[in-house]
């Protein structure tokens, strides 16, 4: 199961190759930095169909890498388990569309946000809730003014009785466990892909994930007849951006991420590579 | 990475996962029994075609994993528009009857081979000497075959019953709220270990009361293998050790 693709990192760069080989040297000489992804969350990190793992994710690292000058190794690794075996030294670094959150820093640290992307429900077209819409079109969960609130509550309400579908130990499904759950039926799905069946087949009335994930979805065969409705959360359980998740111990690992996310946003890879994936700018700002 | 501080309101949440384990593991096996004997009648037909088919079912269903069966039931049935709009969506709609059903096939495959071996271990001469004796063929099986067949069967079985409350876990890939899922939900939201760790106790609790009961129903189904009640009562004759 354990696919490992090997990226190679250019180690001989440039100008900036005495002060990436210092950070380098910060690390663990010469040992590789070895990243896990889930790969089954398209765009961001997915299986094509020669079984190679690519994606937002995969792009980036690559470049994240030759920035830091470090040899970089890629595992795949099922969600549910990535942060125990983070923990358990299995690898260094997670970058899977993992949102930095409160609750996820008490066990790990996190680089910088590279992405961001707001928490949207998507329903069936041809659905009772394809209508669905709130007082406003973004919710910022970290501060919420009575609007906001008052478009929770219409979320809240329409969704009474019904059933929401949601992958296993994402802030998604904090969030409908905090605010819905009770008057909702929360079902919990061990990937996306198996979210999106049952989505299809009707099994869930609505589906809660990040807007980055749905909209290259949308457009393609396997989002035919969804839609996207209601308002963007961003914020509180959905944390502040995606980053590359790495153990607290390894605090300058994490700087050195940060330092070359920095570059890579400052220069527009990071836009690049969204745009190319995403189709939307979905990189982080600030 | 255990935290046990608040150990009681988890086990109670995760006990909450028990009428789905327990109910899809009886629910299952009784049926499974049922259709078993059956299928494994079938598999000792004289009638070829007939015992072809039976070994077909059972080599398709012990060849495939279960996990394979269970998630193409679930999410296979929810790829045909036709299906989603028949009468019999109501039920392919439920992760609860999914893995029922799926479960079911399983255990009849295997339980039919348990039974198949009991029958079979009946010796001929007892079934030639009923036959002797003017008993017709239901008569025959009712109280000469199956008896043994059954003793003989049972040791294989309570296996199969162990083995069936621990598949039930395998519900919880099609969202189905059972033991192993709710310790899942919470292992992944707090990064611990200890849902798991009472998931399994609880497992250990429940196939502890189903070994026991086969145990007991072992003892009570073979007396002509234990010592008579009546010599034991007796004292000694001291010939023990004459040989």
């Amino acid at each position: 199961m354990k696919k490992t693709i090997t990226t190679l990192a250019a180690i001989a760069a440039l100008a900036v190759a005495g002060l990436a080989a210092e950070a380098a040297a910060e690390w663990k000489k010469g040992s590789p930095v070895r990243i896990a992804t889930e790969g089954a969350y398209a765009p961001w990190n997915y299986t094509d169909s020669s079984g190679k793992l690519v994606g937002f994710e995969l792009d980036l690292a690559v470049d994240l890498c030759k920035r830091m000058a470090v040899t970089c190794e890629v595992v795949q690794q099922a969600w549910e388990g990535i942060i125990p075996a983070l923990q358990a030294g299995k690898y260094d670094a997670i970058m899977a569309g993992m949102s930095i959150t409160e609750k996820r820093m008490k066990v790990i640290t996190f680089s910088r946000s590279y992405a961001a992307t707001p928490a949207v429900f998507v329903v069936k077209s041809d659905g009772p809730f394809a209508g669905l819409k709130a007082a406003v079109d973004a919710v910022t969960m970290d501060k919420i003014d009575g609007a906001e609130k008052d478009a929770i509550a219409t979320v809240k309400k329409a969704f009474a009785g019904k059933t929401i579908g949601v992958q296993i130990a994402t802030t998604h499904e904090n969030f409908l466990n905090e605010f819905v759950a009770g008057d909702v039926t929360v079902k919990t799905y061990d990937t996306q892909e198996n979210l999106d069946l049952d989505l299809q087949a009707g099994r869930v009335d609505a589906a809660l994930a990040a807007m980055s994930y749905w909209k290259p979805l949308l457009e393609k065969d396997g989002g035919k007849g969804l839609k996207m409705v209601g308002p963007g959360f961003t914020g509180g359980p959905f944390g502040n951006g995606v980053g590359a998740g790495i153990r607290q111990e390894d605090q300058a690992l994490a700087d050195m991420f940060s330092k070359a996310i920095n570059a890579a946003i400052a220069d527009g890879t990071v836009s690049k590579l969204a745009v190319q994936h995403f189709g939307f700018d979905a990189s982080a700002k600030n | 990475m255990l935290r046990f501080d608040e150990p009681w309101t988890l086990f109670l949440e995760i006990l909450g996962g028990v009428p789905n384990t327990v109910s899809l593991a009886l629910a299952s096996l009784v049926l499974g029994f049922v259709l078993a004997v059956g299928l494994a009648l079938m598999r000792l037909s004289p009638w070829k075609p007939v015992a072809w088919l039976a070994y077909a079912y059972v080599y398709f269903f012990r060849s495939t994993p279960l996990l394979v069966q269970i998630f193409l039931i679930y999410y296979g049935t929810g790829q045909f528009e036709g299906l989603r709009e028949s009468w019999a969506w109501p039920f392919f709609r439920e992760a609860y009857w999914c893995a029922m059903l799926a479960l079911t096939l399983n255990t009849t495959a295997y339980t039919s081979e348990i039974i198949r071996g009991g029958l079979q271990a009946v010796p001929w001469g007892q079934v030639e000497a009923a036959k002797a004796c003017g008993m017709n063929a239901i008569l025959r099986l009712r109280r000469v075959i199956f008896p043994q067949a059954i003793r003989q069967a049972l040791p294989g079985y309570g296996n199969e019953i162990v083995l069936m409350v621990k598949s039930t876990s395998l519900a919880s890939t099609i969202t189905l709220l059972e033991i192993t899922l709710i310790a899942r939900k919470d292992a992944s939201s707090t990064y611990t270990l200890d849902a798991l760790v009472i998931a399994a106790a609880i497992y250990l609790f429940i196939n502890l009361l189903a070994t026991r009961g086969v145990a007991w129903l072992e003892y009570r189904l073979s007396p002509e293998l234990r010592e008579a009640r009546i010599l034991k009562a007796l004292p000694d004759p001291g010939l023990s050790h004459v040989h």
